[in-house]
């Protein structure tokens, strides 16, 4: 746990009263203590390309009032940093007046350890991975033409005082192994992607040489690749597989559901509280207590225990996402759901785990239901228009369907639907829900947050495939 | 205020001085300093204020060709003497790199000239919020926008650059960033879009009413969408988006991408690969430029680059280590990019929509659909429809696709480039792409 004060001029007590003293007026705020050490070891092209160690310490500190949110950070922790934040927060809301709210839900349930992952594992011995995991894909085949391998390491410890002297933290180790091979036969290039991760040890993810299979994904993803087909265009029937698909629930479904967008009425859901938005059959939920995922919080980053919030349960539109300030607003209690990339900041309500539940029916009997049409394995990255609905992603492993029967691998391509109706148009739910190897992380205004999903296999009856085959 | 160059110099000459006491063969550091402010409104009221201040340092220590790196924002002396023994300590264990090293001392940027980056102006958050408001009112003045979200950011930053050879350089940037988001509904449909200027003086920024009513009037127009069908059509491409291709362009052209073997263009040197009108600038010295630099991230000097001349690749971007994998020399591209244009075509904007009788008008893309490797691109889009010259309807829910190899050999620029970013292009037009829909 860190001390954030055993270096400073400032003192607790001194902390304490520049918080109670600034925030009196307000309806909310805190002023949020970050220290994070983290680390990142990259070997491509043969070569340990870059080691770097990175130390972060600083505050952010809030002050809110009606619906206007006051913000001032430093990575100076003094007194006269703090007093200076605090006469801009003062200064900004100096014509509003709010009344403090204290309570805050306790819980002492916690989801991960206090460990620092960088320090569990000698520097040597990740360099000793990530050169195993070069020789053993470029000797596995002949086509191997590029190799990349990458360790990612955090510990942050967070420490957060309310008005009152209230005092929450949390320590949250976060990890990630990737290996990216690139392949060449024939003329033709193409990639295989694979991670894992989560917040525990370096070697808990490893263990019986787990790395070999991350290297035998990534390669078999290339592989797929270099024998795909040009995609067709057009709409048509689509089977997810299970696991990481699911960032379709993240970008259809996820953000339009945070508090934010509907209290200011800008997302395609905002409306939609109550009804049928979604099949019957299909249950969503967002989790942050799952044992060391890499969505998964203690508390969220005001304080808030994290808790699992369902969204939609079978097809009716439950609940939004929150954080204090839009539940304040909107007059419903957090979610457990404030979240900021690192002291620099502002809350926002963000997503967890974000899992669509298991149904009962199989990917051979869905695959069976399809004339013509595609089935996607495993993505990139995806985008979403909040206001409008209209959401991407892109294929990274998909396969032609025709006639009931999987065909030939397809070059990425990019599917677009339409958020609200795009799970009216699910047909069948799997039963066999998969949670994705832990490698996400969401962007909203610029904040990078770690993020997981989980679904089983889907069959979407119709959606716009981007391809180039018409 | 920003910390003026003393300040950072001695942090830098302090890192440099240890890193030497502790046996590192080179060093180099980058300490700089930003302060900005911001105040968001929405729907005419103050919504939020924002103000940073912070410090940052960069540390790279070598032991002959081994090299690792720190950064940190804590700048005491003590943090920096443990995060520089902790970087010296990992140096040693770091396998050797043939490649590693400092820039030739003789590429080092020797004169700074002033590009006028700097605007001391001071923006009270007063003013701020008066230019907000003047933004907002124009921006909602018709009944259709029923969301405006707009921001305004000031921002002063100072840096240093040094290294063990003696070099030690840096100086101040500005930039002023005024944007608005608006969003429309009406009984069918709900639509968002935006505007946004940024300068690096406080005089060059838009006036509030124009940007308002820019953004406004872009939403409207998107209202009641259709889907069309999947077919082969010419694409134009907006300015906003066409610089887009800018981007992708220089990723595919970057030493790394090249040395790692990654990208389609890799041995392109001296082939045509735009159709022979397309000529590509990157341009540092360009007076209050937002991409403009005095030097590149390692501090070699940084002068004009033909890229692209009469559709042929003269250039990569080349850095220090990179280059001396390619036997190329840096041309202070390390950190990518200056300004980089498109120099204009020679058709006007007017006669580009008119060229053929049906024509997609994209606004805007979504998604990460370059694949650099490959050359393929698949990604969603909206954007309106245009028959012999005139604006339709607008269109969404569809993809576009191609493969940049045949893109890059297809287009037609219009003549009307403008210098309003650091990555500038003319309205852009591509036939013979595929577009995804019914």
């Amino acid at each position: 746990m860190s001390n954030f004060f055993n270096k400073s001029d400032l003192t607790r007590q001194d902390a304490d009263k520049i918080v109670s003293e600034t925030l009196k007026n307000c309806d909310d705020g805190e002023l949020y203590l970050e220290e994070s050490k983290s680390e990142s070891i990259l070997l491509d092209d043969n070569k340990i390309k870059s080691s770097n160690y990175s130390s972060d310490l600083g505050f952010g500190f809030r002050a809110i009032s009606n619906e206007v949110i006051a913000y001032s950070y430093s990575n100076e922790i003094s007194k006269e940093s703090l007093n200076n934040s605090s006469e801009n927060l003062k200064s900004t809301l100096k014509s509003i007046k709010g009344t403090y709210n204290h309570e805050i839900p306790k819980s002492n349930k916690k989801f991960y350890e206090d460990i620092n992952p960088i320090e569990q594992k000698t520097l040597d011995s990740k360099l000793e991975v990530l050169n195993k995991v070069n020789n053993f894909l470029r000797n596995k085949d002949g086509s191997v033409k590029q190799v990349t391998a990458s360790f990612a390491g955090e510990q942050k410890s967070i420490e957060i005082i309310r008005s009152g002297g209230e005092v929450l933290t949390d320590v949250r180790p976060l990890i990630r192994f990737n290996v990216s091979v690139m392949l060449e036969k024939n003329g033709r290039k193409e990639t295989g992607v694979y991670g894992i991760g989560g917040r525990k040890s370096y070697d808990d993810y490893l263990k019986n040489d787990n790395w070999k299979n991350v290297c035998e994904e990534a390669f078999r993803i290339a592989s797929v690749n270099l024998e795909s087909k040009p995609a067709p265009a057009g709409e048509m029937k689509v089977v997810l597989g299970p696991g990481w698909p699911a960032i379709l629930i993240h970008e259809a479904i996820g953000h339009g559901l945070e508090g934010d967008f509907n209290r200011k009425k800008t997302s395609a859901f905002h409306n939609l509280m109550g009804q049928k938005v979604a099949s019957e059959g299909v249950t969503i939920v967002d989790d942050g207590t799952i044992d060391n995922r890499r969505g998964s919080l203690t508390i969220d980053d005001e304080g808030t225990p994290t808790e699992r919030t369902v969204l939609i349960e079978n097809g009716i539109l439950k609940n939004f996402m929150q954080d204090r300030h839009n539940a304040r607003l909107m007059k419903t209690r957090s979610t457990g759901s404030g979240r900021r990339e690192n002291y620099r900041h502002i809350v926002l309500p963000r997503m967890r785990n974000t899992m669509m539940l298991s149904g009962n029916q199989t990917q051979d009997e869905m695959i069976k239901s399809v004339d013509k049409g595609i089935f996607a394995v495993s993505f990139g990255g995806g985008q979403v228009d909040i206001t409008s609905g209209k959401f991407v992603f892109n294929c990274t492993e998909a396969y032609e369907i025709n006639n009931g029967k999987i065909g030939s691998p397809i070059k990425g391509a990019t599917l677009i639907g339409d958020g609200p109706s795009i799970l009216k148009e699910v047909s069948m739910v799997g039963n066999d829900m998969m949670l994705d190897p832990g490698i996400g992380t969401c962007g909203k205004a610029g904040q990078g947050v770690p993020v997981g999903v989980a679904q089983p296999s889907i069959l979407i009856d119709k959606m716009t495939v981007g391809g180039t085959k018409l | 205020m920003v910390k003026d160059q003393e300040f950072l110099k001695s942090k830098a000459s302090y890192c440099l001085d240890l890193a030497k006491k502790m046996g590192a063969t080179d060093a180099s550091v980058k300490v700089g300093h930003s302060i900005s402010e911001t105040v968001n409104f929405r729907n005419k009221l103050l919504e939020a204020s924002d103000r940073s201040d912070g410090l940052g340092l960069n540390i790279e220590t070598y032991l002959g060709k081994r090299r690792s790196s720190i950064s940190s924002s804590n700048l005491l002396d003590e943090n920096i003497k443990t995060l520089i023994e902790k970087c010296f300590e990992t140096t040693k264990i770091t396998p050797e790199d043939e490649f590693n090293s400092l820039p030739n001392k003789n590429l080092l940027a020797k004169q700074i000239s002033n590009l006028n980056l700097y605007d001391e102006t001071r923006f009270e958050n007063e003013k701020k919020i008066k230019y907000l408001k003047d933004l907002e009112e124009s921006a909602s003045s018709n009944n259709q926008i029923i969301n405006t979200e707009s921001s305004f950011t000031e921002n002063k930053s100072n840096f240093i650059l040094a290294n063990s050879d003696g070099f030690c350089e840096g100086y101040k940037t500005s930039s002023f960033t005024a944007s608005c988001v608006t969003v429309a509904k009406d009984e069918g449909s709900m639509e968002r879009d935006y505007e946004f200027s940024s300068k690096r003086h406080l005089s060059d920024i838009k006036e509030a009413t124009d940007l308002g009513n820019k953004a406004a009037t872009q939403t409207i127009r998107k209202l009641k969408p259709n889907k069309i069908g999947s077919e082969k059509i010419s694409i134009i491409f907006d300015k906003r988006i066409s610089k887009g291709m800018l981007n992708v362009f220089a990723s595919a052209i970057s030493a790394s991408a090249v040395a790692r073997g990654t990208s389609f263009l890799k041995d392109k040197i001296d082939q045509q690969v735009f159709t022979k009108s397309i000529n590509i600038i990157d341009k540092p010295d360009i007076i209050k430029g937002m991409g403009s630099q005095n030097f590149d991230s390692e501090g070699v000097n940084s002068n004009t680059l033909q890229l692209i001349e009469n559709g042929i690749l003269k250039n990569y971007l080349v850095d220090t280590y990179n280059g001396k994998k390619l036997n190329l020399q840096s041309n202070g591209r390390s950190g990518g990019t200056t300004n980089l244009y498109f120099e204009n075509g020679n058709i006007s904007y007017e006669d580009l929509i008119k060229k053929n009788s049906r024509i997609l008008y994209i606004t805007e893309t979504i998604g990460h659909g370059s694949n650099l490797v490959t050359g393929d691109y698949s990604v969603g889009a909206t954007g309106f429809l245009v028959e012999d010259g005139e604006f339709k309807y607008p269109v969404n829910e569809i993809t576009i696709a191609g493969n940049f190899k045949d893109m890059f050999k297809n287009i037609i620029l219009a003549n009307d480039l403008e210098f309003e970013y650091s990555v500038n292009s003319p309205t852009m037009m591509i036939e013979g792409m595929t577009v995804a829909g019914k």
